[in-house]
């Protein structure tokens, strides 16, 4: 299994990244925001938490708009996989590559703890190795996670079964608690928690390592 | 010839800032602010020197990048 991690200007967690999906039996490369080619052969792309591009204008806006990001789109198009976390999640919804946007927090403050996540759903290569509504613990760090979606598209996301994760308790104002989103075909993820630092036995949880073992063995396998 | 933008949130879209705003305000001894709404405004110098093509390219340039429509409305002025 292939993985490319992108790195824009004020991407913070793109290493860790990466060495999430190397530790679960992926090979990596690493992508620089100007390349617009991913490596040949990528099966999942990785877009790291971190403050692309300073934050400007509106988080992942600017990221969402350069080059690589016109590969990502391909890619996803293509019915290729991506993994954004954190802020790239907030680039994957300034893509539109998934639905709603991310606000700043209701409570306007930075949050960084850990939070208990609820596995909502078991039906993607990313959580297929959890089962329903299994509790997780792992990091939140973000200042801009308020996912918004109004009642239309809530709704769409509920039958469709695409919530991915909701927070156990409120964060962050976020419409139905929701903490991940996948896609129509749910092969594109977008979750504001950090699980490449619940990945190791030294991080206090080991609960989002399950995430890139599943997307090894899911894409490994086919 | 330049161009003004002016980026809102939609009516609707909670406006947590604004209402730190305004509760802000209100400390302050302002009274009677029913509500705060913040923005953006985006002042662009641009070559174009047709007034209705620059409105138009400046309409295109906030479908793509300086608004995100999902949750924020924008007005395009030529001044």
């Amino acid at each position: 299994m292939h993985a490319a991690v992108i790195t824009f200007p004020g991407s913070n967690c793109d290493r860790d990244l990466a060495v999430a999906f190397e530790k679960a039996g992926a090979r990596v490369s690493r992508v620089w925001h100007k390349d617009t080619e991913l490596p040949q052969g990528v099966d999942v792309v990785g877009i790291p938490g971190g403050f692309s591009f300073g934050d400007y204008l509106r988080c992942g806006a600017i990221a969402a708009n350069s080059p690589i990001c016109r590969a990502v789109v391909a890619h996803a198009g293509r019915g290729g996989y991506v993994l954004g976390i954190c802020n790239g999640f907030q680039v994957l919804t300034e893509t539109r590559l998934l639905p709603g946007a991310l606000m700043r927090n209701a409570g306007l403050k930075f949050i960084c703890r850990p939070v208990t996540l609820n596995v909502a759903t078991t039906d993607s290569a990313f959580t297929g190795g959890y089962h329903a509504g299994q509790s997780l613990r792992i990091p939140v760090a973000h200042h801009d996670g308020n996912y918004t979606a109004g009642p239309d598209l809530l709704e769409q996301l509920r039958d469709e079964d695409r919530i991915a994760f909701t927070y156990a308790e409120p964060v962050n104002g976020s419409a139905g608690d929701i903490a991940g989103v996948l896609s129509e075909n749910r092969r594109v993820l977008g979750m504001m928690p950090h699980p490449e630092r619940a990945a190791e036995d030294a991080h206090g949880s080991t609960d989002g390592r399950q995430i890139f073992a599943g997307l090894v063995g899911a894409l490994t396998d086919a | 010839m330049k161009a003004r933008v002016h980026v809102m949130l939609k009516n609707g879209v909670l406006d947590p800032q604004g209402e730190a705003v305004r509760h802000a305000l209100a400390t302050l001894g302002f009274d009677g602010v029913n509500g705060v709404r913040q923005g953006k405004v985006i002042e662009l110098d641009l070559a174009e020197t047709d007034a209705e093509a620059a409105r138009a390219q400046v309409a295109r340039m906030c479908e793509t990048l300086l608004a995100n429509t999902v949750i924020e409305s924008y007005t395009v002025e030529i001044v």
